[in-house]
């Protein structure tokens, strides 16, 4: 797709030496080189992709940009001069404004409160909300978003809180706009309509800084692409580049974007039968309704959907996490339904949770402890009340093996380890023993790219052993890559179950909550035919089997 | 464990075909829990009443208004037993409709409510009946207002630091050192301005120190309250002991705020006794209700405060410097339990004894807290606290059959059934008592 069509020419700020630049830019934590100077452009009338792995520094930097943290070398010049930013304030000063990837909205303000929140519009420091609603109102018609100045910021959907942070720089009358891994919680559908916004941007002569590590979204958008890599530009790219391209920059090496497995062996009984499941939130909202859903042995099913629509409550209840308000759960015909979790485990319930820093491990105990987290209390790693210290190591060096765990040494604690190889250790757990089903949440959430293939491969993996295994991603890459069917969760609910080869569009739409009947009309008249996917709904549909 | 997401996609895209938007509810295991111990709570009060009936005779009479007051009311008249019956009958209804759980929308209120009314009335109507002097309602609320005074004061500080994201667990002790401080320096002056100042001084040093270490130190803020109130008992008494007491002539005998009665409105029947004619500290109290309102809803500094006490992050992102905001706000709470505890010296004997402020600062915290921390919801409290324990006093003087300590139990045991049936789930600031730390 090319992004050079609706492109006006840019007037008097194309300028060599106009825009953003940094020079040079250096930002040392402890003994961690964060950024290893960075030479960065950014032009007026331009959307320049940041793209890099988890980790490699981009977040660092655009800190370093507006003036949250400072660098320990380097400069930054706007229009040629050097500028220096002890604080936000000053970066916004100047005219550059961030989309945080954790919106920074306070969210019991309004949406007027929370653009006024800095720049307060009054006199004699009494508020003058009036005049606050009015601009709002006056920015949202500017740019076309449907914001409602009253509206308290929690009760706003995840898409509209977006737009609040978007008004937020741009009530600042912001020229560079930093938006930071902005698509990581928009359906496929609200992602495009972001994406309009951002070129409607950049056509008014705005310079955009998009940071993501989604190879799709950068080609789709980008008018130029930096790769960095552990902290250090390591090369440019043109929006044409292919993926796999893009991908290699951005790993140092070759991967393969695609997970290679045979096709599934699904057992003809289903061994995970969730009937007419609802679960209650903290409030006694029903956050789950009357779902339906099954898991053979030998196959993995996929709950795609955007993030906090039941899914993560769905599984805590299948894990006795939280409780069973109505229906019934079955594991190979036993029912598990509000089973104590220890209970749940023993049954043969293996979990790899979403937030693993928060529920996945111990982030203080050392590799060898996490590795046994589960079964610490029972044989052989325990002789009564005391621990087989000699059984819990070598079961840990066995692992480390096994896993291609990158760690010092087995004592080392959790919390030092990357993100894909603290993903290793709780996998490694949760798989070192017989299990009849696997449930893992976002399972490579902030896991580089290599370490996604690995653990793509030990799931598929585990399917073919047999166990059923149940995925909850928001990434329809990882689903469509995983999954021998999906499960659209919208609301609480089973949408529909589809096949692999759906294409995204469809996907999308049933992620917005429309029907899998009416998603395809629509996909198929909506669709420009310059897609990537060929419209394959049709083939291999194989939901609702008995 | 998951946080509650009700999160809903934009379906900008496509309208959705024939979604149910409706959001069902049904009841938490915690809200069931919360709902049944209600129940079963209002009818044991019930209950209890239903009991005191066998000992009560004869009739209940309450003073409207007392020997001194220029307009002279009559003494209502309440038959004793029907009154403690319907009373009891109505709680044990509340109490049914809890755990029947058939209550919908504003019907648990209204029954919380019901029952509340009802045990009070039922209480004083048996504690009244068959005695020979009536129950002082006047003296009863003019006492309220006296006895609220402080918690209101000690509750505005809180609800300036707290809204801030600062615990403030020691008000107790801002209360003891600005009492200790209105106390000596208004027994060397003579004056009440300056007794005040200087109670306002203490109270704000006392804040400066919670402030210092909680923003600046990042100490833990509870532990770091309950330090600062031992402090605070521990420089009191020793000063007191080595000071003040061997030379109380000099050191100890401030001036007492007499009672004003505004001219014209304290001559309303009824009313005026019992609101204008109050110290200048009560006066003071009401005005600062309003005054914190303003700042922390009406101001450019009250947003950001309130926007460091949730989300100190987003503030520091567009610019607010979070410790100076922080600052601010615990300064500011200092100046108002400054005055708080400046009541209890000026406002009764003129002196100061050894921990004499007795827990009224955590009173004042419990009343901030049920206030669910908003200026106005928390005076409501303190005044609701301060009826109670005014009422406790009263029945003393009745000479009930009742043990006079267990007459000390009722605030708390009313408290119980209000906070249940009124004020529910309570949501504190997010950011309250983390401190923040630049990453």
């Amino acid at each position: 797709m090319t992004t050079e069509t609706n492109r006006p020419t840019v007037g008097p700020q194309d300028r060599a030496s106009g825009g953003l630049q940094l020079r040079g830019i250096t930002k040392r934590f402890g003994s961690l080189v964060a950024n290893d100077s960075i030479d960065l452009d950014i032009r007026p009338g331009e959307i320049h992709c940041l793209l890099g792995e988890n980790g490699a520094g981009k977040s660092t930097l655009m800190n370093v940009l507006y003036g949250l943290l400072q660098p320990d070398g380097g400069q930054i010049l706007i229009d040629g001069t050097p500028v220096h930013f002890d604080n936000p304030e000053q970066a916004m000063a100047a005219g550059i404004g961030m989309v945080h990837q954790h919106f920074m909205l306070v969210e019991v303000f309004t949406v007027a409160e929370n653009l006024v929140l800095g720049r307060e519009i009054g006199t004699a420091g009494l508020l003058n909300m009036k005049a606050a609603r009015s601009r709002v109102r006056e920015l949202s018609t500017r740019y076309n978003f449907a914001v409602d100045p009253d509206a308290v910021v929690e009760n706003l959907p995840v898409g509209v809180q977006q737009r609040v942070e978007i008004l937020k720089a741009l009530a600042n009358d912001a020229k560079y706009l930093i938006f930071d891994e902005p698509t990581a919680v928009l359906t496929p559908q609200e992602i495009d309509e972001l994406i309009a916004v951002m070129r409607s941007l950049r056509d008014e002569g705005r310079a955009i800084v998009f940071i993501t590590h989604k190879l799709r979204e950068v080609r789709e958008i980008a008018d130029k692409i930096t790769v960095v890599r552990r902290g250090a530009v390591v090369g440019t790219a043109e929006p044409t580049a292919s993926e796999a391209q893009l991908a290699e920059l951005m790993v140092g090496r070759a991967v393969s974007l695609t997970v290679e497995k045979e096709p599934a062996a699904v057992q003809d009984a289903p061994r995970l039968v969730i009937n007419g499941v609802s679960v209650a939130g903290a409030s006694g909202a029903l956050v789950v309704e009357d779902l339906d859903l099954d898991v053979a042995g030998g196959e993995i099913v996929c709950i795609a959907g955007v993030q906090g629509n039941g899914q993560s409550e769905l599984v805590e209840a299948v894990l006795g996490l939280l409780p069973v308000s109505r229906g019934s759960i079955t594991l190979d015909g036993r029912a598990i339904s509000n089973l104590k979790p220890k209970q749940t485990i023993d049954a043969g319930v293996g979990y790899v949770p979403e937030d693993r820093q928060h529920d996945g491990f111990v982030g203080t105990f050392t590799v060898a402890e996490n590795l046994v987290l589960n079964s610490f209390d029972e044989p052989p790693y325990a002789r009564g009340i005391a621990l087989d210290l000699a059984r819990i190591r070598s079961n840990a060096t066995d692992r480390v093996a096994e896993f291609d765990i990158r760690t010092e040494s087995i004592d080392t604690p959790v919390s030092s380890l990357s993100g894909g190889n603290q993903q290793k250790v709780v996998l490694a757990r949760e798989l070192s023993r017989p299990l009849s089903l696997l449930i893992a949440s976002q399972p490579t959430r902030g896991v580089d790219v290599g370490a996604i293939e690995f653990l793509h491969r030990r799931l598929v993996r585990e399917r073919d052993n047999g166990t059923a295994v149940l995925i909850v991603s928001t990434e329809l890459d990882e689903v469509a890559a995983l999954a021998d069917r999906i499960a659209v969760m919208y609301r609480g609910r089973i949408v529909g179950v589809v096949g692999p080869d759906t294409s995204r569009e469809v996907l999308g739409l049933m992620m917005a909550g429309v029907g899998l009947d009416e998603a395809r009309t629509l996909a198929s008249t909506a669709t420009a035919p310059a897609k990537d996917e060929a419209p394959a709904d049709d083939a291999a549909l194989e939901g609702n089997r008995p | 464990m998951s946080t509650p997401s009700t999160v809903t996609p934009t379906t900008t895209g496509a309208e959705p075909a024939g979604s149910t938007a409706v959001t069902h509810y049904v009841e938490s295991t915690e809200k069931r829990r919360q709902r049944l111990s209600t129940g079963v709570l209002v009818a044991v009060v019930g209950l209890l009443l239903l009991i005191l009936l066998a000992s009560t005779s004869g009739v209940a009479r309450f003073a409207l208004s007392d020997a001194f007051d220029a307009v002279q009311l009559p003494t209502v008249d309440v038959p004793g037993a029907p009154t403690v019956l319907v009373c009891g009958v109505l709680c044990l209804v509340a109490g049914a409709g809890f755990i029947s759980g058939r209550l919908r929308g504003r019907l648990p209120a209204l029954a919380g409510t019901v029952a509340g009314v009802a045990f009070l009335l039922g209480f004083l109507t048996w504690a009244a009946a068959g005695r020979d002097l009536p129950f002082p309602v006047s003296n009863q609320f003019a006492g309220t207002l006296t006895l609220a005074t402080p918690l209101v004061f000690g509750a505005l500080c809180g609800v300036l630091c707290e809204r801030a994201g600062v615990v403030n667990v020691s008000i107790e002790g801002q209360f003891l050192s600005a009492a200790f401080a209105a106390a000596v320096v208004g027994s060397l002056t003579k004056s009440v301005p300056a007794a005040l100042f200087a109670a306002v001084l203490a109270g704000v040093a006392m804040a400066a120190l919670l402030a210092l270490f909680s923003i600046k130190y990042l100490v833990n803020q509870v532990v770091l309250g309950v330090v600062l109130n031992l402090l605070a008992v521990g420089v009191t008494g020793f000063l007191f002991d080595q000071l003040v007491q061997p030379n109380s002539a000099k050191y100890n005998s401030a001036p007492v705020l007499e009672p004003v009665p505004i001219p014209g409105l304290s001559s309303i029947p009824f009313f005026g006794r019992v609101l204008f004619e109050q110290s200048v500290l009560a006066y003071l109290a009401a005005l600062s209700v309003v005054v914190v309102w303003l700042l922390l809803f009406k101001t450019s500094w009250g947003l950001r405060v309130r926007a460091v006490g949730e989300h100190p992050h987003a503030a520091d992102t567009v610019g607010i410097s979070v410790t100076r905001v922080r600052w601010s706000a615990v300064l500011a709470g200092g100046i108002f339990a400054g005055l708080g505890g400046a009541f209890f010296t000026l406002a009764a004997t003129g002196s100061f004894s050894k921990e004499f402020t007795v827990g009224n600062g955590f009173i004042a915290l419990a009343a901030l807290i049920m206030g669910r921390w908003h200026p106005v919801l928390a005076t409501v409290m303190a005044l609701f606290f301060g009826f109670v324990t005014q009422m406790a006093s009263q029945l003393q003087t009745l000479s009930t059959p009742m043990p006079s300590q267990f007459l000390l139990i009722l605030p708390y045991v009313a408290t119980i059934i209000a906070v249940a049936g009124l004020v529910g789930r309570v949501r504190a600031p997010a950011a309250d008592g983390i401190p923040y730390e630049k990453s």
